[in-house]
């Protein structure tokens, strides 16, 4: 039988069949690993958003809208979504700012350029668990370095900072802002790298000083990767969870408690992954808000450029 | 006009150097705390330079973690997971670029669709699967759950985008069969992208604290950065061995990073930016 069909085929409907059966065994490996370990839980996970299940042999119910209902009317969600923004807000700008200045230090004509680097790149590749270590002791409220040099410079009632429920999202953020800069550097060097010297040239000849090249060149033509930076930093912001869970643990209280880690608790300690699945449903909005924002700010940069 | 741009300079120089120390002094609090004995840690005025240093600290941390155990743990689970994510990559780039096949388009789009989705929203129904797999607590679950990813899809496929379509075609009318193209011309070019797509996979599970927190439940199977985080929640106030650990799990990374640092720098900005 297949013999037969096999006769029937012309020599280009051959080739074809040979070229569909070549390209999918060369993306197959991933395809199949991508479908069952991403696609399908994707999906999985719109599902479980409107359904009531605990994982064990009892089977899921269909609840509606009810898990979405549960969790906004739960004071601590609520407490999370408002932690995860003070910690986007207090990390986005700051990171930026940083980030930017390094880069336009690190891109003059000096030596050693690359000790600096990586100087401050290196927070980015230390783990979060040993960097969240260091800096708890460094914030020891009595004893730590950072208290006893705000004392030194006339502070005499420095913050307590991870145990005091005001100051703990804010030392989180320190350290984010520490920790993120180099790499957001790197991104910065790499667009100003591609800033035409003769816009300075120009600029020089015009008798331009140094802050009016800064502020009327360089900035405005780093725009579109400001704003992409900026992006990337909110979502990244929106999905913290190693370091206020090594920081903090989400306490005092529920003071530093973030999206990510109330998705967690309900999902691995409470084993509710109805709840779970909407707080992640409610993230992935989240996100998917600030991506289309993105889209339609590249949109606008293209069309200007 | 000289003398003011050599001042500039100086300034410049000042700051970075400041800039840079403030950046490391946590390091080296790290260093200097992990060679104290537990009561010096804090020490009121601070100080900078130990009197006595213990070495001894880290001996001690040694017998007290299976601190090899831990290593080799994440070693395997980190070369694995960036050798199966580095073949499945490169193989999917090409036939994404170089090969046409019914439904290729509509496949891509279902990687672009998903490549924003961040891990966070579906780790919960991704460990159900993984569990009704029996693959819970093993390391062959967690490399699974990230050996596949979008990413390293897009990044090589930007590659070989570049590549030439004429080179492939060349080699087709010299006899290569597709894989002989991939293997010998595509692949070999690509090396750029691979560098990156190792460096980021390798930092990324090296460091990577939650998913082997999901994961992983026996002391046996933990990775390093667990271990640690194990190690802190046990012995809480043993402040300077925390340290040592913390110094202990720094140092390959450390090391990776500053052999292949060129990698790290241009990997950031080749790859136009992922976090």
């Amino acid at each position: 039988m297949s013999n037969e069909k096999k006769g029937l085929l012309t020599s280009g409907q051959k080739r074809k069949i040979r070229r569909n059966i070549t390209g999918y065994a060369f993306i197959l490996p991933n395809l199949i690993g991508y479908s069952i370990f991403v696609f399908v839980p994707v999906i999985f996970s719109f599902v479980l958003s409107v359904m009531s299940w605990d994982g064990s042999k009892k089977p899921m119910e269909f609840v509606g809208l009810a898990n979405f209902a549960e969790i906004f009317g739960d004071k601590v969600f609520r407490g999370t979504l408002v932690h995860t923004i003070s910690y986007a807000v207090m990390t986005v700008v700051p990171t930026l700012i940083l980030a930017l200045l390094l880069a336009v230090l690190l891109n003059n004509k000096i030596k050693g350029v690359a000790i600096f680097r990586t100087a401050f790149y290196f927070p980015y590749i230390a783990s979060i668990v040993a960097v969240g270590a260091v800096w708890n002791m460094l914030f020891q409220p009595d004893f730590g370095p950072v208290n006893q040099i705000l004392k030194f410079i006339g502070i005499s009632d420095p913050p307590r900072w991870v145990v005091d429920k005001d100051w703990a999202m804010v030392a989180v953020s320190i350290v984010s802002v520490w920790k993120y800069m180099g790499y957001y550097m790197i991104v910065y060097l790499a667009a100003l790298q591609g800033i035409s010297s003769s816009l300075y040239e120009a600029a020089s000849i015009d008798g331009a000083n140094g802050w009016q090249k800064l502020w009327s060149i360089t900035v405005p033509m780093l725009t579109p990767t400001t704003f992409f930076v900026m992006i990337m930093l909110t979502i990244q912001c929106f999905k913290v969870f190693d370091l206020v869970y090594v920081m903090t643990g989400g306490g005092p209280g529920n003071a530093t408690k973030t999206l990510v880690n109330y998705i967690y608790e309900k999902a691995f300690t409470s084993w509710e992954f109805g709840p779970a699945s909407a707080g992640a449903i409610v993230l992935f909005a989240i996100v998917l808000v600030i991506t289309l924002i993105q889209f339609s700010g590249e949109k606008k940069w293209f069309k200007d450029l | 006009m000289n003398t003011k741009r050599k001042a500039i300079k100086v300034i410049l120089y000042v700051i970075l150097i400041g800039l840079s120390i403030t950046m490391l002094v946590p390091f080296y609090w790290m260093v200097i705390s992990s060679l104290k004995l537990n009561k010096d840690v804090f020490s009121i005025p601070m100080r900078w330079w130990p009197e006595t240093l213990h070495p001894e600290n880290y001996k001690v941390i040694w017998q007290k973690l299976p601190l090899i155990t831990f290593f080799i743990n994440t070693a395997k689970l980190t070369l694995i997971t960036t050798a199966v994510q580095l073949c499945t990559s490169c193989f999917a780039a090409y036939g994404f670029t170089k090969c046409r096949f019914a439904g290729r388009d509509l496949i891509f789009l279902m990687y672009v669709t998903t490549i924003a989705v961040p891990w966070q929203v579906y780790m919960v129904p991704q460990f159900i699967l993984v569990s009704k797999m029996g693959l819970n607590d093993t390391h062959i679950g967690l490399i699974l759950m990230q050996a596949f990813s979008a990413f390293g899809v897009f990044l090589i496929r930007q590659f070989y985008i570049s590549i030439p379509d004429e080179l492939c075609e060349a080699a087709r009318i010299d006899g290569l069969n597709e894989f002989g193209i991939f293997a010998k011309i595509v692949f070999p070019l690509g090396k750029p992208a691979m560098a990156t797509l190792i460096i980021f996979t390798f930092t990324n599970v090296w460091n990577d604290f939650m998913g082997p927190l999901i994961y992983l439940k026996t002391k046996e199977l933990k990775t390093v950065q667990l271990g640690i985080r194990m190690f802190i929640s046990q012995y809480g106030a043993d402040y300077a061995w925390i340290m040592a650990a913390s110094v202990c799990s720094l140092i390959p990374i450390v090391i990776v990073f500053l052999s292949c640092q060129r990698f790290f720098v241009e990997g950031v900005a080749a790859s136009g930016i992922k976090g």
